[in-house]
């Protein structure tokens, strides 16, 4: 049979388009990238100096240092961790290990992916209500954090979940044929396997929670504070809110924009080395219990 | 021989699926099975009654009876259950080590049901990694993870997990479909060994496998015993046409 010669060009052509056009979004959007932190970088380097990360603000905010916003952004990274990451991996434990198939678990889960849509703002009103009003906490730095932890529960629960799930069955039937009991083959042999996927849900958390303002809104954030916190119970400088303060509220905007990108330099840098060292760690966990 | 296992007519549905019909089967003390038949047969439905692992899934009703020793396994309290699953060990398909050391892979067995004697321990682990012909290849690294090992090594060392806790039934499902022909041999040198001290049964989709290890075997064919016997008879002069068929290939 002979085939039409103009057939087989048209073929080529439509894949070299349809492929080329992706290739280049994809390009794209990593230009994109490297383009917001091109700028950043150009604005806020000139300001980076080792009095800038280690000095109190000064002078209405326009000269000296943004250490308080560090140390506060540092606090409440940890603090959320602490609360989301224990009961964000034990919510997904349940989920996976021991609910049932059925209405309750499929409610569970519906309601869990529910909380991961609902915008930052009403996080922070919330934790407003509850944990500064409600249950006395005041704006500190606990409030805070547990308004931000429920902020990253979703996206632990989440990761947990699936890497759970991705745990082939034989594992847990081994056990369970050595006469282990479900919660013995869960903590050690399930959690170990999944532990490096768990970490992925930790990053992306920290992520997240690192840069967001509006949780903190009213729940912890300074708007300048002559000395660093001393208890939890303290309220914070925090670096996303520094930044939306002296771009948009200060005394002096023009003179203190420098210092706005020598903060969103530091925010995104420190984004970048929790996340690097995250990957890091779970590269060597997963060396360490790598599949065949 | 006495019957070490055996199943009277049982049966076992997933939901709507009728999975195992009226099986009825006798399984004599230190030998080995091999249970053939194609993939969807039932074969590895059965060999999980004798553990009660298919109690793991949800929607599974069983009826008959299942016997060890004379004992409905069935009809124990299932406080009795993790008793029951020490005397049975279990090998699967894919090689599944722990993410732990090699040591504390054949350790885990004793140490989940709290032993926690370190020179028993140690003594058994050695042992029973001789007992499984991997002793020699592992012995100056048992504190490396059991990762590193072979596909092969790695079966061998599931195996020896399972043998840690003394079982007297070993249930083995396509133990060496996923390894191969020189960790195959290994596996099946080693399942001829056992059969002295255990009752093993074996699920395979080999025929040839089947024929050099076991001493009995049953064909499954749609959730039904189509028969069982030596396994000499089975693939010289086997009774049903549809064994036939299948031993030499003529379906499946």
């Amino acid at each position: 049979m002979e085939f039409p010669e103009s057939n087989e060009r048209r073929k080529k052509l439509s894949q070299a388009i349809m492929f080329g056009l992706s290739r280049g979004i994809s390009y794209g959007i990593v230009a994109l990238l490297f383009l917001i932190l091109f700028f950043i970088m150009k604005q806020g380097i000139g300001v980076i100096s080792w009095e800038f990360l280690t000095a109190m603000p000064t002078d209405g905010m326009t000269k000296g240092g943004i250490w308080p916003a560090i140390v506060g952004t540092v606090y409440l990274v940890l603090g959320s961790m602490l609360f989301a990451f224990p009961v964000g991996v034990m919510a997904g434990i349940y989920v996976n290990e021991y609910a049932v198939a059925g209405p309750v678990k499929r409610f569970v889960k519906m309601m869990t992916n529910n909380l991961a849509g609902v915008p930052s703002i009403i996080f922070g009103l919330f934790g407003m209500a509850l944990f500064v009003n409600q249950m006395g906490f005041g704006a500190s730095i606990l409030a805070g954090s547990l308004t931000l932890g429920l902020l990253a529960l979703p996206i632990v629960i989440r990761t947990t979940e699936e890497a759970l799930k991705s745990v082939d069955d034989t594992f847990r039937q081994a056990s369970y044929a050595l006469g282990g009991t479900k919660l013995y083959t869960i903590r050690k042999v399930v959690l170990p396997i999944a532990l490096p996927n768990i970490l992925t849900g930790l990053i992306l958390a920290v992520g997240r929670v690192s840069g967001e303002t509006a949780p903190i809104l009213f729940t912890v954030a300074a708007y300048f504070l002559p000395k660093l916190p001393s208890s939890i119970m303290d309220q914070a400088m925090a670096l996303p809110y520094h930044l939306y303060v002296i771009s948009t509220s200060g005394t002096q905007i023009e003179a203190s924009r420098p210092m706005a990108y020598g903060t969103a330099l530091v925010l995104v840098v420190i984004v970048l080395i929790v996340n690097i060292a995250a990957a890091l760690l779970r590269n060597y966990f997963g060396k360490k219990v790598k599949m065949n | 021989m006495a019957n070490k296992l055996e199943t009277i007519d049982v049966n076992l549905h997933y939901g709507d699926f009728h999975a195992l019909k009226g099986i009825g089967l006798a399984i004599p003390d230190h030998s080995v099975t091999a249970l053939i038949g194609p993939s969807g047969c039932g074969k590895s439905t059965y060999l999980r009654l004798f553990n009660r692992m298919n109690d793991l899934i949800p929607d599974v009703k069983i009826t008959g009876k299942v016997l060890m020793d004379g004992e409905d396994i069935y009809q124990i309290k299932s406080s009795k259950i993790d008793h029951l699953r020490r005397t049975v060990g279990m090998v699967f398909q894919k090689p599944n080590p722990f993410p732990k050391s090699i040591f504390e892979n054949v350790a885990y067995g004793l140490r989940v049901n709290g032993i926690s004697d370190n020179s028993f321990i140690e003594n058994q682990v050695e042992k029973t990694l001789r007992q499984a012909a991997l002793w020699e290849e592992v012995k100056d690294k048992l504190k490396k993870s059991a990762f590193e090992l072979s596909g092969g090594q790695q079966q061998r060392l599931c195996i020896a997990r399972a043998l840690a806790i003394e079982p007297t039934v070993i249930l083995m499902d396509e133990p060496a479909s996923a390894l191969d022909p020189i960790s195959t041999g290994k596996i099946e040198d080693l399942i001829f060994q056992l059969k002295d001290q255990f009752t093993i049964i074996i699920v395979t989709h080999n025929m040839q496998q089947a024929g050099r290890v076991s001493d009995y075997t049953g064909f499954f064919y749609l959730g039904h015993l189509i028969e069982f016997d030596k396994t000499k008879k089975i693939f010289t002069n086997p009774s049903k046409q549809e064994t036939e068929n299948y031993i030499t290939g003529r379906f499946g």
